[in-house]
């Protein structure tokens, strides 16, 4: 879908909301947790990126997203801060929901951490069982993530200076509660270890990160059927590299999460930054998440 | 579209429904090739196909009135026939928008829809409605919103909600059933609804199958079709109702098979719901009397060549066992052995 930026509010120094507007018609609804990929331009190709949308799911006259500049950004953050402006027509993908709310929850308890606060934005236009929010930020930020929250007595924000106890706060849910989670890898890794320690079903879990999509060093792909050998540059992804190259590489969330992009592997050592393998998937080395994943040996040899 | 709707005819009792030509040209026979095997036969929805059954997002044809005159005898009798599990209300709203949306669109002779933000218009002129109601509010319909919907359209209809990595049958509209049920399988996790089908689990088809429905993408509906075996031209062949129509098969002969033994087909869409996340399941029945499916000379012989070579397991579990001969000798009447084309298109226009 053509969209056009209808407004662009800045809320921190990296920190700005847009407001994309259809260019005709009107827009498909989507559920809270849906992003969709807007197609940024930059001087010498495009970026592919994936942004929750935080407007109301009945609003079909506009989306909007909520985009944080990415220190050593590939581009596409740094153009919508640096170069977009009101006006600017954009492509935009429709909607997918790769992180919908378990309507079976008693409680959701949702926990974010930086930028990974946008889905949940979502969320609270339609939670109707009783939820909890925490979300944690640099004390710089403070101030923009306050102006996007509702002022509730369940909504808290964490800085430096409010420290959440992630453990106390994990071992006092009831049974029923449902647990959403959203950040940088790292936030991801803490609290996902901490609620398996506490003996969290994985059933009750919820998480998407379109974060690890950052490049890495270069590395050489050898597609045994096609017969082509390309080199996915540093801020590349494997995914795109193979888009660039004209192949219909398959791949729906371009974030990891949902196993489209999955490509047999000949030979050659993957560096897995998805959340789809298994441990014993990956320690197989025999498929590659292409849109995430990088190679930790120079070349990688794939069946496509 | 052309809709030429017939006056209701009976699907019970009298069964006086018939097939018109332009009915049996546009009716989605099953059978690609001369035998039949499981796969996950699953292509995207798109407008066009073989005939033209394919042409609409859901289709209706000329048995429109008489098809929801009897599921609405099949609610008097068992209103447990439309369950829908109370966190799927918003899968109930999204159902609502997409089938009305859809029959507006492609059908503006017979329905129209209007929007004014969340009042809405709904015309419904072949059964003579006209609603004036509020989107997301229950109270302003005579019924729930998927119960009220799906009693105008055609076809069966389940909602899956999607959780834990599985989809589980949370709601449905089932009166034109092939022996199953409902109220049965309500609240079952795929796997678990799907445990009588022999054979396809061991193949693993349903773990791929499953894998693929997760990843449905909004806007990108998908499709395949399911075929079985009913004697008389009944919609209501459910379990509940087995003391009804299970006699029916006893009665085939050779006379009589040409008449009464009957293909039916599914054509079963697959569309994501968008406020839910939910995936409904349109099941889409149509039932063609064996003597009217002989006039398309390729759907005559093939039927012959893969009812004659089905596997027994799937033989047994299309309930063909005990009348099999008899349809495959009244069949073989039709088959001169000439080679079929590939698809299922019927190579002519006219019959």
């Amino acid at each position: 879908m053509k969209m056009r930026i209808a407004k662009i509010l800045t809320l921190s120094p990296s920190i700005a909301k847009f407001t994309l507007q259809p260019v005709s018609g009107a827009l498909p609804v989507a559920a809270p947790g849906a992003h969709v990929i807007v197609e940024i331009p930059g001087p010498t190709r495009i970026w592919k990126n994936a942004y929750s949308l935080v407007s109301s799911p009945e609003d079909r006259g506009q989306y909007e997203i909520i985009v944080r500049r990415v220190e050593h950004s590939r581009g596409g953050s740094a153009w919508l801060h640096g170069h977009a402006s009101a006006g600017d027509v954009l492509e935009v993908s429709a909607p997918q929901n790769l992180f919908p709310i378990n309507r079976l929850a008693k409680k959701h308890l949702l926990l974010s951490a930086g930028i990974g606060l946008t889905p949940f934005l979502a969320y609270l236009h339609t939670l109707n069982a009783p939820f909890e929010l925490h979300h944690l930020c640099k004390p710089e930020d403070e101030a923009a993530f306050r102006s996007l929250l509702p002022n509730a007595a369940n909504i808290t924000l964490h800085t430096s200076r409010n420290a959440l106890d992630l453990n106390a706060l994990l071992a006092a849910q009831k049974l029923g509660t449902h647990l959403y989670l959203c950040g940088p890898d790292n936030f991801m890794r803490v609290a996902l270890a901490t609620a398996q320690t506490l003996g969290w079903p994985d059933a009750k879990i919820h998480q998407e990160s379109f974060g690890g999509a950052t490049g890495g060093e270069a590395f050489t792909v050898h597609l045994q059927r096609s017969g082509l050998t390309l080199e996915v540059a540093p801020e590349m992804s494997l995914l795109e590299t193979l888009e660039a190259a004209g192949l219909a590489a398959p791949c729906l969330c371009r974030g990891g999460a949902c196993g489209e992009c999955e490509l047999p592997v000949l030979s050659g050592l993957p560096d897995h930054r998805d959340h789809v393998l298994t441990p014993e998937r990956r320690a197989a080395n025999a498929s590659i998440l292409t849109c995430v994943s990088r190679a930790l040996s120079p070349e990688l040899v794939l069946d496509f | 579209m052309d809709l030429n709707l017939k006056p209701a005819e009976t699907f019970r009792g009298d069964f006086s429904v018939r097939n018109s030509d332009a009915a049996i040209l546009r009716f989605p026979f099953p059978f690609h090739e001369d035998r039949y095997m499981y796969a996950v036969n699953i292509e995207p929805h798109m407008r066009g196909g073989p005939t033209a059954a394919y042409d609409a997002i859901f289709d209706l044809d000329e048995h429109y009135i008489g098809e929801c005159e009897d599921r609405a005898l099949t609610l008097l009798d068992d209103p447990l026939r439309c369950q829908v599990l109370p966190h799927m209300m918003d899968a109930e709203w999204d159902t609502l928008e997409l089938l009305m949306e859809s029959l507006a669109l492609d059908y503006p002779a017979q329905f129209t829809l209007t929007k004014n933000d969340a009042s809405w218009h709904w015309v419904n002129r072949p059964l003579g409605l006209d609603q004036h109601f509020t989107f997301g509010d229950p109270a302003s319909l005579p019924c729930p919103p998927f119960e009220y919907i799906t009693r105008q359209v055609q076809g069966d209809f389940t909602l899956q909600d999607q959780r834990e990595n599985n989809l589980f049958m949370d709601g449905g509209m089932v009166t034109s059933q092939a022996d199953w049920s409902l109220n049965f399988d309500l609240g079952m996790s795929f796997h678990e609804w799907h445990g009588p089908v022999p054979v396809a689990h061991e193949t693993g088809v349903f773990d791929r199958a499953l894998a693929y429905l997760l990843r449905l993408q909004l806007g990108r509906p998908v499709r395949r079709l399911n075929w079985t075996l009913t004697a008389n031209p009944r919609l209501d062949t459910s379990p509940e109702n087995y003391p009804i129509w299970g006699p029916d098969k006893a009665g085939i002969t050779p006379e009589n098979v040409g008449t009464k033994m009957c293909l039916r087909v599914e054509l079963q869409t697959l569309t994501r719901l968008p406020r839910s996340n939910a995936i409904l399941f349109g099941i889409r029945g149509y039932l063609i009397r064996l003597e009217e499916l002989v006039r398309v000379k390729k759907w005559g012989r093939r039927l012959h060549r893969v009812l004659r070579d089905l596997h027994p397991d799937i033989a047994a579990y299309k309930g063909t066992l005990p009348y099999r001969h008899i349809i495959v000798d009244y069949l073989s009447a039709f088959d001169d052995g000439a080679v079929t084309s590939a698809g299922t298109s019927p190579d002519q226009d006219l019959l």
